[in-house]
């Protein structure tokens, strides 16, 4: 297992607050993670920071083997793009804007092939030239999947992918996630809300309340006290993010902050073990 | 009918015409294509406020003596680029801080103007456009900048729709969308002086607007808008000055409302398509 992306004491303020608290991790080549968390909880402030949107205030982001600018990014929807006119092939051509000429009208043969590839890959060709506008949520995080996917090699990080769609296009957009991690060796960094969902998918969990609380694998993410209280406050309703979860966090914050300090530190190295164990299982 | 083309005979030897067209296509032509990003990005206001600015330097240009566009290109060029920071950094609520920037510096623009010459002529002319107001430096002008901004627009093709279409997956992906901002507001600083003189300071902005979304009523992808909005602009523009001489009307006034007819029946034609 190598490492790809490693944090390294990462704090990050977002208006004037501070979102992100010296948070170290490693995520390795391949791995699936979930970063999950309460709403507010610095997740998105997160994922940001480590595609370069918002500049760190202190500590180190380090990409191994790959660039910064080589992440394939799938931001949270925006409403600018709900009534753009550009067709499918045009919005995932913009994937492949960092292989080649920037300052130059036309694009390059390996960048279409790169861009058809994807589409390919995705099942986007079929409306490869309908309008973005004109398509489902569910098509539309395809076509900006493809998008992401042609930016990168490597690392795919998506910030709520599924926060727009019904259950049964989340379900196939994971099982399209699950497949790129499974065949593609994609390593996949996730922010998710819902909990189960991340469970269900994702090998490393990272739960954030401004520090990281918890960091490994999934199976053992069950039996920490963070799962009770995640699930047990929402368990039965996984959608709903009323602010009385806000008091839980916080004395979850307090109780598990040792807990956490001491896991940090062992983080990268169960990660590992685990996913010998993973791979000795398949 | 004969008569009619004799006319346009007529039309099409005066100079100030020939002028007045080929800085008028030009125009059009950067206008269309930079209202495009302007309008998806919610930065229509910036093109009007732009003029209102545009308006105040040439008044101050004509009191001090100095060449109208010579005044009126960097300070049009420092203000867009003030109201591109004011819209990021949200200090006032930018469409309100843009709004008293254009109409302070029309304002004193207009008071400049009474103090020293009176209300004459010559303001007529600067807030309506006039086709005679263009001389042939002003056309030498006027083609250079229109030229310079349709090559940048060409080159930048790519990158400007990555970031005008999602900035933050452009910006992550190492396109650096300020760089690009800025290139917008000055490409959009240099049209609105260089089209000012001739469509008026009150009438510049919608041959900005009008075009881009005339294209977005009918077309569906980002290429057929750019082509659309282009081929729309220089369609109404030289529809808007032969009918505006063949029946004595206001040159700017008339574009502009040649520009709204393409616009209702673009819409209709949008909304005939979905059904």
């Amino acid at each position: 297992m190598t490492p790809l992306l490693e944090v390294r004491g990462l704090t990050v303020r977002y208006e004037r607050q501070t979102a992100v608290d010296d948070v170290s991790f490693i995520i390795n080549d391949g791995d699936y993670a979930a970063v999950v968390g309460e709403n507010g909880s610095g997740k998105s402030t997160l994922v940001k920071s480590l595609v370069g949107l918002i500049p760190p205030a202190a500590g180190e982001i380090i990409m191994h083997g790959t660039e910064k600018s080589e992440i394939g990014y799938l931001p949270q929807s925006t409403i600018v793009q709900k009534d753009f006119p550009a067709s499918v092939t045009e919005v995932v051509m913009t994937g492949c804007l960092g292989r080649g000429q920037r300052f130059w009208p036309f694009y390059t043969k390996e960048q279409k092939r790169t861009a058809a590839d994807t589409m390919e890959l995705l099942g986007v060709t079929p409306f490869a030239k309908k309008s973005f506008r004109e398509l489902s949520g569910g098509q539309q995080q395809r076509v900006l999947l493809a998008r992401a996917l042609c930016a990168t090699k490597k690392l795919l990080i998506l910030d709520e992918p599924a926060s727009v769609l019904d259950p049964v296009v989340t379900h196939e957009l994971y099982g399209i996630l699950h497949r790129l991690n499974e065949e593609r060796g994609i390593t996949v960094l996730m922010v998710s809300h819902d909990i189960h969902c991340a469970l269900e998918q994702a090998k490393t969990i990272l739960h954030m309340g401004q520090n990281l609380l918890y960091c490994g694998s999934a199976e053992e993410y069950h039996h920490t006290e963070l799962y009770r209280r995640m699930t047990g406050s929402c368990g039965d309703m996984p959608h709903s993010h009323t602010h009385h979860n806000v008091h839980h966090v916080a004395q979850a914050h307090s109780d598990m902050q040792a807990h956490s300090d001491a896991h940090s530190h062992t983080a990268a190295q169960e990660h590992t073990d685990h996913h010998t164990d993973g791979e000795a299982a398949t | 009918m004969t008569a009619m083309f004799e006319q346009l005979e007529i039309l099409f030897s005066y100079v100030f015409i020939q002028r007045a067209l080929v800085v008028g296509i030009l125009v059009s032509l950067c206008a269309a294509l930079l209202g495009i990003n302007l309008v998806l990005r919610r930065f229509s206001m910036i093109g009007d406020g732009l003029s209102h600015v545009g308006f105040g330097a040439l008044a101050l240009a004509a009191v001090l003596g100095l060449a109208p566009l010579a005044v009126a290109i960097p300070v049009v060029i420092v203000a867009a680029f003030f109201m591109l920071w004011l819209n990021e950094r949200g200090h006032m609520q930018g469409d309100a801080a843009i709004a008293i920037l254009s109409s302070s510096a029309l304002a004193i623009g207009v008071l400049i103007t009474a103090c020293t010459t009176g209300m004459n002529t010559d303001l007529n002319s600067y807030m309506f456009g006039s086709v005679l107001a263009i001389s042939e430096g002003d056309m030498v002008l006027s083609i250079v900048v229109s030229v310079v901004v349709l090559l940048l627009y060409a080159f930048c093709y790519h990158p400007l729709f990555s970031v005008t279409f999602d900035e933050n997956f452009a910006r992550a992906t190492g396109t650096r969308a300020n760089l690009y901002n800025l290139l917008l507001s000055l490409l959009t600083a240099l049209t609105v002086v260089t089209g000012m003189r001739l469509m008026g300071t009150l009438l510049i902005s919608p041959l900005i607007i009008f075009p881009a979304l005339t294209a977005m009523r009918v077309c569906k992808s980002y290429r057929g808008v750019v082509i659309c909005s282009m081929v729309t602009s220089v369609f109404c523009f030289v529809s808007g000055l032969v009918l505006s001489f063949l029946f004595s009307l206001p040159t700017g006034a008339t574009i502009v409302v040649v520009n709204l007819a393409c616009f209702l029946v673009f819409s209709a034609a949008g909304a005939l398509r979905k059904n």
